[in-house]
Parts: C-alpha cells; structure tokens; sequence
C-alpha cells in the first residue's frame, strides 16, 4: 500500500509505468496516423500531383493529449487506487464488544450496529472470538465467547433500553480472564460508567467509539396557569439549534395525531431549551405524549400523565339565602383547595351538566328536581365522578330514607348525630386509620381532625363494601357507590367546617387527591404515593415506542417518583387506583452531560467512511477517452467523410442525440388522450409486463371487433413517472418482488381512485389462498394496498352490475376459474325490491376489482393475433377464455358506462333475455 | 430503286412510262407511278469497357459504372435491332447480325470483364461505313482513346462516345491521409491531405471531358457524359438520337 492523501494504491509499482507516458507522447508524435487505403478509379487523374508543403503529417496535439490521458487513466486504474482506504482494527485473544445500550444511542441506532458489524468482519478475519454485551441489559449468566459469526445472526436482537446502564462492574469483574473491550459509548455521562470503566480496565485493552452527534432530551411539561411549559436539554452544548417538538394526543375520534408542533431553540453554548405552549383544555387534557420529532429515542418523548390535566370541577351549594361569611359558606374550602389544580365552574346544575364537567360537588343539596335527577344519572353513569357532602339541609330532608337514592351511595338516617357537642355526650370522634383496601391507604391521619356531627348510614348488607373512610368507632365518615362508569361519593361531613375540622386539614386535600378530583404535579405529591402499588399499562422501548406492558410487575408507589429508570423501573404509564402516573427517562431535574474519557482511553468516532475502490472509474475514464479517440481518429484520417462514412456518423449521432424526453411525454399523452387506451401498471418484471401488455392488446382488439368501444393499443404505465389521469383502467398484475410505491406514486394513485380511475388487481395464483393471507402474491397485494384508498370491498354479489354490462355473465374466469373476485361493498341499505330481479344499486362505479385469476394471459395475443397462452384444455378451455373475454369487455364496458346497465329501466330487457 | 413499295405518288413529267403502275392509275384520273424504295441495313458496333475501373460505385445504392454501361448498351442494341439494325461488338468477337439469339449472346459477352485497370477501346473490326458506339469512363491513357477513335474515323465511321461517371469521381470528396488505389490495384497515389487535392483533381478531370468533346468534334462523333446516381433513360435517350442522327 502506498498513500498519497487521502488515496492509497493496491499496486504502487504500476505506477512506474506513468515514465512511459512522454516516451509515448513522442512515438505518436512521430508516427503520422496510418493512410485511409481507397479503391478510386480516378487515381489516374490524380498521377504527378503533389502535396502541398504546408500540409502536417502528424498527429494533432489535442488528439495526442487525448491518447495520453487514457493511457495514463489505465496505468493509474490498474494501480488500484482506493478512495478513504479503511483501517481495520486488530488484534487477537478474546475480544468483548460492550454497548452503552441506552436510550441515548437509539436515534443512530443503526450506524452503530453497522459499525459492530464491521469490528466482528475484522474479528471474524483475524480469527478472535467475541461476545457482546449490552450493558443496559447485562446477561444474568456469564458471557459466552463464540465465533464472530454467531453473533453476526444474532445481532438484531440487540436493542437500546430505555434506561442507562446499573451497576454491571460487578458483573465485568465477574468473568473469567482477561479480554480486550471495544466500548460502543452512547456519548452521555452516567453514574455507574467509572466503575464500569475501571472493570474493563482491568480485563484488558478498552477502545471507545462515540459519536459527536448531540443527544437531546425532553424533560416532563409542566402546566402553570394553563401554560404548558416544555424544556428540553442536549449534549454537548454547541451553537443555536431549533428542534421541534410535537405535542400528540387523541382527536375526537380516538385516532392518534400531532395536535401542536412548536419550535424549541437552544441559544449559544446552552444545555437546555425552553418554549410555552397554550392550549385550549379540551385540546390540552387530550395530549398523551411530547416528542422531539425525529429523534427516534425514549429520552426525545415525555409522557404526560394526570399531571398535565386540569379536572373541570362544578361547585354545587344548597340555596342559602341568607347573607354570611365567606368562610362559612359551604364551598370556601374546597374552592380554595381544587383551585390552584382544577377549572372551576359555576353555575346552575342544569347548565353545568351541558358543559360535561369531570367531577361536580354538591354540597348539601338535599333536593333536585326531577330533570336535574335523570341528567345527573345520565352524567354519572357516561363517568362523572359525584361528590357530595353532608349538612344540615341534608340532614333534615327525606333523602334516602327509606329506599336508597340513587345519587347517594348509602340509605341515610333521619337525623344525624353529634357528638362532644356542648348538648351532648361525649368526644369528638377522630378518624380511624385506612383500610388496606382502602382508597386512601397510606395517607397519615393527623390527630388533630375531628368530626362533631355527621349524617348516619342506615345499615345495609352493602354498607361494608361502600365505606371507604370510617371514624375511630366505625362509623362511615365517606362512602362511595360505583354507577355505571361512574361513581357517587358521599361525605358524611360538611364541606365547611362547621360539622368536622377535616377540611382545615392537609389531609382534606390529599383526600380530594386521591379521588382525583385535584391533580398535580407528581414530583409533589410523592408522599401521597407511599403504599400504594402502580401497574405498569404502557412501557417505553429504547426507542421510544411505546409497548403493552401488562405483563410486568407492579411497582411500590414511593419509587415511582424520583426514581432512577432501570429493569425493574420501566419508563411508561403508571396505573394506580385512580389515576395514571408517568415515568419519564429524563425526570424534572435531569443533566445530560457528555461521557469525557481519560487520555489513556483510545475514542474512535462511529462513522467509517466507506472506501471507494476508484479502479472501476478510472479504467472507464479511459475507455470513454478511447473511444472518443476512435471518433477523433476517423475524423482527423478523413474517414468519417467518403464511403462508408454513413455508419461511423449514425454512431456519432447515436452517441450524441438521446431523445427529447419532454416531447416524449407530449408524444406519449397526446397518444393516451386520443381514444380510450388501456393501460397497466408496470410491475419490473419484464415477462409479466409483456404478458399484462399482451393481454390488454387482445382485449383491445375484442372491444374493437365486437362493442362499440374502439380503443387504441394499450400502454405500459408507470405509476411513479407516468400520468394516470388518461386512463381509465388500469391493470396491475401483482408480482411477489415488485417495489411498493412511493409517497408520491401513492398520491397519485389515490387521486386517480377518487377521480373515477379504476384499477383490476390480478394476483395471479388462482386465490388459492381465498384472501386473505396465504399466497406471497396475495401478502403483497395487501402491502400495496395498505396506503390506498380503497373502500370496503366484498366478493361480487350475483346481482352487482359487471354481470350485465355488457354479456350477462355469473363467472369471471381467466385462465384459472376461481369463483371470488372482490369489488366495493354495496351500501347496507340496499334493498331487494318486490319483483325485481337485482337489487337497486345505482349509485358508483367500483374503484377496485380484486381477482386471482390472471385475466391477462388468457387475454394475451401475439403482434399476429394469435393466442400466447393455452387456457384449460379442448373446446372448454375455449370457452373458458371466450368467458374471459367477455368478462374484460364487460369489465371496459362498466369501467366506460358506469352504472348505466343497472338502472331499472332495463329490467324488463333483462328480464326477457334471462328468460324468466 | 428497290424492291418494296414505299408510296405511290402522281406521275410527273420526265417519268418513264413503264414506272407507271397502270393498276392504281385505272382507278383514278391521273396516272400514278409506284416509289420503290431500297432497304439497307446499318451496321452499328459496340464497345462497353469492362475493365477494372468501371466496377466501382461510391454507394450500396448505386449501379457500378461497368453495370449502367451494360445496361445502356443492351438496351441500345434492342432498340436499334427492332428498328432492323444489325448491331455487334467492337472488339471483333460478335459481327453484326440480327435476331433474338444473337442478342442474347451479345448480353453474355458484355458481361465478361476485362483485364487490367483501364480498357482500351478497339477500332480494328468495325464495319465500313457503319457506325460505333463506345461507352468507358474514358479515365485512362487518354491516347489510345485517340488514336482509336482517329482510326474509325478515317475508315468513315461515326459513331457515339458515351463517358460514365460515379458522383465521387466528380466531386473527390475525401480528406486527410489517403492511399488511393486503382482498382486493380495497379496505380498507387499517397497524399497526406487529400482535400488538398480536390481543385486539382476537378480540374484535370475537366480537362480530360473537354479533350473528349474536342476529339469528338475533330471527327465528327458525339460526346456525353453520363453520372452513374441519374437516371438511366436520359443516357438511352442521348444515345439513341446519337444514333438516329448519323442516319
């Protein structure tokens, strides 16, 4: 090898041939180019004239320049040089490719593996074994050091975790003997990496390949004042970047989608980004997730949770009409606790059940109207959340006396209680600790709450399940009855505190919390948490995909905040009893900082720059330079002139002109627009476009002979360059190794389906597989037709219109005979009529008409008119293939005439020839 | 004079009373006498070059030199042989007669070549006061045209000299370093640019045409020249009121 910047040469002795080149350069300067011999009978004209003196007889510089270049192209193609030659790493013993593994190493997940791919070529070439690790995912067992190859088959199954890696020193330090580690760092700083570090360290040589590519992180949103405020950080710090972030979430139709796109800026040199967002509620409580669009990584998406919803709460108070202090007014504490979380709204009931608020608070309202009964049910039972509290209006009505109400949880008794009043017996009552099964388990009860009056639960065999809060002696204190998707909780207090000091009490609004009637922020609210066990329902990937995570275990609630990310904490959505908690991979307070290395770690970047063997272009520099110089030659020795000079300048003119593409498109669009042309869709494969070719022509020439259809030969069409609009059929014959369309192709094709384009599918196995799954042909047509825009289709009903276009037919054969082709679904209310034959289907023509029964080749005839194809055998196969024709026609025929045939005007016609 | 009767004409003074045709005369007022007229057969010679020189064509789609002069020939021979001419070749293999057969047998020697580059046209065994037809390219040794057509004429022959030509031999369209040959290989001519020979060659090539019609009009013959890429009928046209003319 031998390098000259950034080239090196295979062969650099051939080099030594370039000395040649001047030598070369004054032998064809001395050697004039070699005489034209012509026959020419007037050579006798021309005996005893000579030449003038001032003609040169040696070769003209340029063409000499021209020879010199080629010869010297060809010296310096057969060198072999290489572009960006690759430097393989070597080495020999055993060799352990460790992986970072982590979220931060999703988006060039790919480049990665590519570059793992190619450290196991070289320790595949130098003979090492190998394991790889990801140090995310740490194998629980040892590792295992096997052929390069191995690993070669199992490498997709080597995935980024949504977490960085834990403590896997121990694990390193736990193999046996010593190895050399090529590290894949996923460029982002963590606890455990020292350590790590210093383990490989001490196993062997490390090597570190990182790549500069910045990594960005969305931090969770935070919702102040109904501002969504989002901040996201990168490393390494660098010049002004703009990323976008999309806000996603559910539209009214439950169908996933981007609701707001902003720009998040990053100034000069600093680590985190910061861009508000508001929302209108409605959009706002819809969003489920924040994602830096493009960054496939689970740092890039941040889940909202309830956090980020703002319950819309309807405070409800018995009339009172009379004048009184704010702090003895019924809702005083509870607007002063629900409103820094939730949107109050006031109003009367019946208004506020037509805003559809989450939660509505009644407090002491003994009485409803009847309307305002049956829409508070209805609310109830669609999932609103009815909070009500006790009182003295409650307390003195017949509420839920004698027969249970259904907007109280509980029969009620007359009268109530009180207790350690100055009239009465006893202690205020505290409150009992909760329950296991409770729905407040866990929180603390202060000693300071009391409760000195309260409404009664009248005793029921359902009374011990609808506790959930009971006082010290075991009376309930709240209950709650589950309606529907709903659910009606009653307090047996009053919301003041007139009757209980409960709502003075911190405990009042953790209470209000876990009945998620307020939410917010879950840093907060950690020691409400403590507890209480959190299923996990949806799990973060590496990169960033969100999973089913069912199946995982649940996670105690005190972890869930605060807590690192790992196995055993999943980044996801949390379910609790009432509420959905997420866990982010980059918390509130999260760094990201870059991995630096110490100066005895050698880092390699990522990318290896491809090498590009240039002998190929230079060999073929040289052979167009040749053959220029063959032109040049002719030229120059007067050959391309006298006879024969017609060929060589028909190869000039062939290498000169290519045709005029633009006029082609002209040429080929006035041709489609003349008269009706057939087309199909070219598919690649050169003997199914011949036969789908083929197969229109004959169809062609049917319409010709014998309907008044008279179209001009058929086209071949390609849907990614060609113009589908001039076509009103097109024939796609679906082939196992054909290339999805793209994007564009896609466009264009779903505008010709809603233009009244229609296109027939033949998949060309006989549907064998009756639809659906089986044949590769038919996995195909259902990959294509994946981003079309076609309608619910069905098998063609023996009434549908293609039976009577044209012939009345009941098969479709082509050269198979099977019996389903599938056309778009009549509408449900299409109804047979009293008498009449066929239903009363008038309204469009079938975008679509699906087969297998590869029509085409039944079609197909040669440039004589013969038939290319046998169909069946004997004068039954000729029958089959007349029915195919007849099929096409018809199928022309209702592609041209639309539904003209099923109007009902031509029952009776029909009727007769049916003979019925 | 003669035998076959030519036309019958009123009898004139000075008429012998014998050549009245009494028959014709009994039918009408005036005496009429017979005219006799005298058949005579010309004899017309042929002579096509079929030497090397002539089998060239410039293009795929034209005739060689050689063939548009058989051609020409053959259909000249026919013509003059239904006009009751007796017509042979040149160079003494075919005398002058009649019939199909011997037609058929002129076609067949026409189309034997020659030796050598150049033909040179024979005048030993033409038919005294006959007629001659001599049809080359006329671009060799200018001389031994000469003194053939001088010694026809001094046996009192006239006769047609038809000169044909391939478009290239005309316009010497060619360029850079050139080894022409003759077609026979016998002449060899380098140039290194043959461009620069083209005003030369044109106007030696004039030159030859003009001594060609100049020694024509000397001896009393006629003179064309005929390219092979026109059409033929022109050349057969020329040829046969060449023909007719010396009648």
């Amino acid at each position: 090898m031998w390098t000259l910047g950034p080239i090196d040469f295979i062969t650099p002795l051939l080099l030594l041939g370039l000395i040649v080149l001047p030598i070369l350069w004054i032998l064809l300067r001395a050697v004039p180019p070699a005489p034209v011999k012509r026959r020419f009978p007037g050579v006798a004209l021309l005996l005893g004239l000579t030449d003038d003196e001032s003609q040169s007889d040696r070769t003209p510089w340029w063409l000499l320049a021209l020879r010199i270049a080629a010869v010297a192209a060809l010296i310096i193609g057969f060198a072999g040089p290489v572009l960006n030659p690759k430097d393989p790493q070597s080495g020999s013993g055993k060799l352990m490719i460790a992986l970072d593994g982590s979220w931060a190493g999703a988006p060039n997940w790919s480049a990665r593996m590519a570059r793992v791919e190619t450290l196991l070529d070289e320790a595949l070439h130098d003979d090492r074994t190998v394991t790889i690790v990801n140090l995310s995912d740490p194998p629980s067992e040892a590792a295992v050091f096997t052929s390069p190859s191995d690993w070669q088959n199992r490498l997709a199954n080597v995935t980024p975790q949504a977490w960085q890696p834990g403590d896997v020193a121990t694990w390193i330090a736990a193999q046996d003997g010593g190895f050399e580690t090529y590290w894949m760092s996923d460029g982002i700083d963590y606890t455990a990496r020292a350590d790590v570090l210093s383990a490989l360290e001490a196993k062997g040589v490390v090597t570190v390949f990182q790549s500069p590519r910045p990594t960005f992180g969305l931090h969770p949103a935070t919702l102040d004042d109904g501002t969504i405020t989002m901040t996201a950080t990168r490393t390494p710090t660098g010049a002004i970047a703009t990323i976008p972030v999309a806000a996603i979430g559910r539209d009214p139709a439950g169908i996933e989608r981007q609701l707001q796109l902003v720009d998040l800026t990053f100034d000069q040199g600093a680590s985190d980004g910061t861009v508000s967002l508001t929302l209108p509620t409605e959009l706002r409580n819809r969003i489920t997730r924040f994602e830096i669009t493009g960054q496939r990584s689970a740092g890039a998406i941040t889940l909202a949770d309830d956090g980020l919803r703002r319950r819309e709460v309807a405070l409800i108070a018995g009339h009172d009409d009379r004048e009184r202090l704010d702090l003895l007014s019924p809702l005083y504490y509870l607007r002063k606790a629900l409103e820094p979380t939730a949107d109050l709204i006031d109003g009367a009931l019946v208004d506020v059940l037509l805003a559809n608020p989450d939660v509505i608070v009644l407090a002491d309202v003994a009485r409803l109207t009847l309307d305002e009964t049956h829409g508070l049910i209805t609310w109830v039972e669609n999932g609103g959340l009815l909070l009500r509290f006790a009182g003295p209006h409650l307390a003195a009505s017949d509420l839920g006396r004698t027969d249970e109400d259904p907007l109280l949880p509980v029969r009620l008794r007359a009268g109530g209680r009180s207790v350690g009043g100055a009239m009465s017996w006893g202690e205020p009552k505290t409150l009992a600790p909760f329950d296991e099964d409770s729905l407040f388990f866990g929180l603390t009860v202060p000693d300071d709450v009391t409760v000195s009056s309260q409404v009664m639960a009248q005793p029921d065999p359902t009374l011990a399940t609808r506790v959930i809060a009971q006082l010290a002696d075991g009376t309930p204190l709240m209950t709650r009855k589950i309606m529907g998707d709903g659910q009606v909780v009653l307090a047996h207090v009053t919301a003041n505190a007139a009757w209980t000091t409960l709502p003075l009490s911190g405990l009042f609004v953790q209470m209000l919390e876990r009945l998620a009637i307020t939410s917010r922020p879950s840093t907060q609210a950690a020691e409400t948490l403590a507890g209480t066990t959190w299923l996990p329902t949806r799990v973060l990937d590496g990169f960033g995909r969100l999973q089913d995570g069912q199946a995982l275990a649940g996670v105690d609630g005190a972890t869930l905040i605060g807590g690192i990310p790992g196995p055993d904490l999943r980044p996801g959505l949390y379910d609790g009893a009432e509420r959905q908690i997420a866990v982010n991979v980059i918390g509130a307070d999260t760094t990201l900082a870059p991995a630096a290395w110490p100066a005895r770690i050698a880092v390699e970047g990522l990318v290896t720059t491809t090498e590009t063997a240039l002998k190929g272009w230079l060999l073929a520099t040289a052979m167009a330079l040749l053959l220029i110089d063959t032109f040049a030659s002719l030229l120059v020795g007067g050959r391309l002139r006298g006879p024969r000079a017609d060929v060589a300048t028909a190869i000039m003119l062939l290498f000169a002109f290519t045709p005029d593409a633009h006029a082609q498109d002209d040429a080929a669009a006035i041709a489609a627009t003349t008269a009706v042309v057939l087309g199909h869709v070219v598919t690649g494969d050169q003997a199914t476009d011949t036969e789908a070719l083929a197969g229109l022509t004959g169809l062609s020439q049917r319409l010709f002979r014998r309907t008044s259809i008279e179209p001009d030969p058929p086209m071949s069409v390609n849907i990614e360059t060609d113009e589908l609009a001039f076509f009103p059929f097109l024939y796609w014959p679906i082939t196992v190794e054909q290339p999805l369309p793209s994007h564009t192709a896609y466009g264009k094709l779903n505008r010709y389906l809603r233009g009244g384009g229609m296109i027939l599918f033949d998949t060309r196995d006989a549907d064998t597989a009756r639809f659906g799954s089986g044949s590769p042909e038919g996995r195909k047509l259902q990959a294509i037709a994946r981003s079309l825009d076609i309608p619910a289709i069905k098998p063609i009903p023996q009434d549908h219109v293609l039976t009577r276009t044209f012939y009345l037919l009941q098969d479709f054969p082509g050269r198979y005979a099977s019996r389903d082709i599938w056309v778009e679904a009549a509408p449900i209310s299409a109804e047979l009529a009293e008498g009449m034959p066929f239903r009363n289907l008038n309204d469009g023509v079938t975008p679509v008409v699906i087969g297998g029964n590869d029509w085409a080749r039944a079609w197909a005839v040669d440039r004589f008119g013969n038939r290319m194809f046998p169909v069946g055998r004997g004068s039954a196969g000729e029958r089959q293939r007349e029915f195919a024709y007849r099929f096409g026609v018809n199928l022309i025929m209702h592609v041209l005439t639309g539904n003209y045939k099923s109007d009902q005007v031509h029952v009776p016609a029909l009727l007769d020839r049916l003979g019925q | 004079m003669g035998d076959a009767f030519w036309q019958y004409r009123p009898a004139q003074s000075g008429d012998e009373a014998r050549s009245i045709d009494w028959r014709r005369s009994a039918r009408a007022d005036t005496n009429f006498v017979a005219d006799k007229e005298w058949q005579i057969a010309q004899s017309v010679a042929l002579w096509v070059d079929g030497s090397a020189a002539m089998d060239f064509r410039s293009d795929r789609t034209l005739p060689t030199k050689a063939d548009r002069a058989r051609q020409l020939t053959l259909a000249t021979a026919i013509l003059l042989a239904r006009g009751g001419e007796r017509v042979g070749l040149a160079d003494g293999q075919l005398p002058p007669k009649r019939g199909t057969a011997h037609l058929q047998r002129m076609a067949a020697l026409l189309c034997e070549p020659s030796d050598g580059d150049y033909g040179t046209p024979t005048a030993d065994d033409l038919p005294s006061q006959g007629q001659a037809i001599f049809v080359s390219d006329f671009l060799g040794d200018f001389s031994t045209t000469q003194i053939a057509i001088t010694r026809a004429a001094a046996q009192g022959i006239t006769g047609s000299l038809l000169q044909i030509l391939d478009p290239q031999e005309e316009a010497f369209p060619f360029d850079g370093r050139t080894e022409f040959q003759s077609m026979a290989g016998g002449i060899r001519f380098e140039t290194l640019s043959a461009s620069g020979l083209k005003a030369r060659y044109i106007d030696r090539l004039a030159a030859r045409k003009s001594a060609l019609a100049e020694l024509a009009r000397q001896t009393g013959w006629q003179f064309h020249t005929h390219r092979t890429d026109r059409t033929a009928t022109s050349a057969l046209l020329w040829l046969y009121q060449a023909t007719q003319g010396h009648r």
